[in-house]
């Protein structure tokens, strides 16, 4: 577990993860490794996952990496097995995660809803590859955005990072992990096959240097602790199975002591909270790569891979004269309403490339209200953008 | 003693079910609550540290067990509760992971959950009450279901032929498998704490009346009804070939302990198989100074 801090703050001690699992260091390694890594330094001693390319790489390096710190991978019979272990693993006061690609994402979908209902803190890495259904295993696409946002039935909001890098998979897996502690949410990592593919250099750093988020767990002793009573923030505290508390975790609506009760009262308590919990902390939550937006007459928003390709665009377009600014989003659920709210009026286009046919787009578009034009470039997968496409959509967004 | 006093006679079962909870939303008849008797007379006698106990359910009537129970209780989604148990299994070796589930949880939806579970040989006691039945949504034929049965979704007759479980389970590894009814109370409470203290994947079938959803539709009578049958028909065979215990309409209901084998754990297999590879972690280490000079890693 990680050493705490002693300058710590309520309401949770900050800690730093413990070196014994942080391979500090520099390192040429691919995204999918690199996330593997950001697990471990974030604390994930556990995970459950079932084969699928292009994420595998994943588990097949922590299978490896597990043992040497106490912990273990299990290959589960399928998806929905995978993503159900992960919680038993968290109940029991381990740090968990699942991999994927669409076709496995899919069959995970009815326990993201149970992590959300159950406020079990986990991550699932999605590497995201062309659909749908079996589409394309190696290649890459980001269409599983807004099943990230929306899969599970009933109403729940929950987190999704994309990173850009195999650097960034490392960093924002940390995050995923810390994200999951502090709203105790499942939260999506989306990946996608060119990042998790791709080798790059990867900076770990010390272990002092990666701050970690430590399970919320409960203050109080049996008896006076209740499972779901949560204070401002809206997040409960949490307790193990085998510490003497006798919770109980149900998929059905209840109340603060987690009991099962079934009226539109209930409903209405808990769905809102699960809600406000992360909506009052989208600010918090908003987590952008900004550059040149002062004055921009575009703004080009992109994430993961298509935004390394966006980024060739831009320079294209600067060299052009044009005014482009470049959002790069790192979190995009909760979508950063805010902000593309704020810049809407000042700019003339938003420019959404993004290799689905058109997901994230409509956000943006919602956001700015009509307060400028909102161009998706959409592309079914398989590659990525030419930097000439995105560069087009620039130019029309320009000439208004 | 009047009829008061005796009312507040201690049933020491109590103890161990949420108070708050009950009434269960069991129906007169029902042979669910019959098993949960047997089983916490069995966590008793078991000596167990019950704080140490997780119980997991899916969902259906059987689904609810878990929630009854004054321990750690986990209701998970349909099928799913040997995954969920396995993680809890795995993840903190010290807990006694009992799965209590419904035929339709575990032998249909969660079927593929049930094989693997046995082939790995999971720390887990597996209680599977057989009601023949889909009875939470209103009595759909199952898996289960004896053929020729009428049910919601088999209005002339089911055609399907019924899994035999002990059979599946044992083919797949588990290294204890029993089937007892609803009628033998003592004999299930006699496995159930054997089952307990037993360690790897183990599969208790209980066969349990549904008055309202499988009997009444079939003419089969009240739960008394079913007792009597159930006395009348079963057949203790202990150590019987698990292939001849399928159930079969009208004919003798094949109970007893069919398998009690030896066989290592997964966790005991993956700890023998891994040796020094595998570094237990002790909590809070002393923090130590980070080596001067780890600059470049030396796996990649």
């Amino acid at each position: 577990m990680p050493v705490i801090d002693e300058t710590t703050t309520a309401p949770c001690k900050r800690v730093h993860a413990d070196p014994r699992a942080v391979l500090t260091g520099t390192h040429f390694i691919n995204g999918d490794a690199a996330a593997c890594e950001g697990a471990l330094a974030a604390g994930a001693r556990f995970a459950a996952g079932y084969p699928i390319t292009p994420s595998t790489e994943i588990v097949e390096r922590f299978a490896a990496r597990a043992p040497q710190v106490g912990g273990l991978f299990i290959q589960m019979e399928d998806e929905l097995a995978a993503s159900i272990t992960l919680q038993g693993m968290v109940w029991a006061g381990q740090k968990s995660f699942t991999v994927t690609s669409g076709p496995g994402f899919s069959l995970m979908m009815e326990h993201i809803g149970f992590a959300a209902m159950t406020e079990t803190p986990c991550v699932f890495m999605n590497v995201q590859r062309g659909g749908p259904s079996t589409g394309l295993p190696t290649l890459p696409a980001q269409g599983d955005m807004m099943q990230a946002r929306f899969g599970s039935h009933g109403d729940y909001l929950t987190i999704s990072l994309v990173p850009d890098s195999p650097q960034e998979c490392f960093e924002l897996a940390v995050k995923s992990f810390n994200l999951a502690e502090q709203f105790r949410v499942p939260v999506m990592l989306m990946m996608d096959e060119c990042v998790g593919h791709m080798t790059e250099k990867v900076v770990i750093p010390k272990a002092e240097e990666i701050e970690i988020y430590p399970r919320r767990h409960a203050s109080k002793p049996p008896g006076e602790f209740e499972l779901y009573k949560t204070g401002e923030d809206l997040v409960p505290e949490m307790a193990h199975a085998g510490e003497g508390y006798k919770i109980f975790v149900t998929g059905l609506t209840h109340d603060q002591r987690g009991y099962p009760l079934m009226n539109a009262v209930a409903q209405r308590e808990l769905v809102v909270r699960l809600f406000e919990k992360i909506r009052r902390a989208a600010d918090e939550l908003t987590m952008i790569d900004e550059d040149q937006i002062e004055g921009a007459d575009v703004i080009v928003v992109s994430y993961g891979i298509t935004s390394r390709v966006a980024e060739r665009s831009i320079q294209m377009a600067r060299a052009k004269g044009l005014k482009v600014g470049r959002m790069r989003l790192q979190i995009v659920w909760p979508f950063p309403e805010k902000r593309i709210r704020e810049l809407a009026p000042k700019v003339k286009a938003f420019v959404v490339p993004e290799l689905n046919m058109g997901q994230v787009v409509l956000e943006v578009e919602r956001c700015a209200g009509g307060a400028c034009k909102t161009i998706g470039v959409p592309h079914p997968g398989g590659t990525v953008h030419k930097p000439a496409e995105i560069l087009a959509a620039i130019e029309k967004g320009v000439r208004g | 003693m009047s009829a008061t006093t005796e009312l507040n006679v201690h049933n020491p079962v109590e103890d161990l079910l949420r108070q708050d909870r009950i009434p269960t939303i069991w129906c007169p008849g029902c042979g669910i609550g019959t098993t949960v008797n047997s089983f916490v007379y069995a966590l008793m006698k078991s000596g167990l540290d019950l704080q140490k106990v997780a119980m997991v359910s899916g969902i259906g009537c059987s689904g609810r067990v878990s929630g009854y129970m004054a321990t750690d209780s986990f209701h998970t989604t349909h099928g799913r509760a040997i995954p969920f148990a396995t993680g809890l299994a795995l993840a903190n070796p010290e807990l006694t992971v009992v799965v209590y589930s419904g035929d339709g949880d575990l032998a249909s939806i969660g079927g593929n959950h049930l094989i693997h579970a046995a082939r790995r040989n999971m720390n887990l006691l597996v209680v599977c009450v057989n009601n023949m039945i889909y009875a939470m949504t209103g009595g759909q034929a199952a898996a289960t279901t004896p053929p020729a049965s009428t049910s919601s979704t088999t209005p002339f007759g089911s055609y399907e032929p019924e899994i035999n479980l002990p059979q599946l389970v044992d083919a797949a590894g588990a290294c204890y498998v029993a089937r007892w009814t609803a009628f033998h109370v003592k004999q299930l409470e006699t496995a159930m704490t054997e089952a307990l203290k037993k360690k790897g994947f183990r599969f208790i079938e209980i066969i349990t009346p549904c008055p309202t959803l499988f009997q009444r539709r079939n003419n089969m009578g009240d739960g008394l009804a079913a007792m009597k049958d159930y006395k009348e028909r079963s057949k203790i065979r202990h150590g019987a070939p698990t292939h001849e215990v399928a159930m079969i309409p009208g004919q003798e209901i094949v109970v007893g302990k069919f398998v009690d084998r030896e066989r290592l754990d997964y966790l005991t297999l993956m700890r023998q198989r891994l040796g020094e590879h595998y570094h237990e972690w002790i909590d809070a280490p002393p923090q130590q100074e980070e080596e001067a000079g780890k600059e470049n890693c030396d796996i990649c």
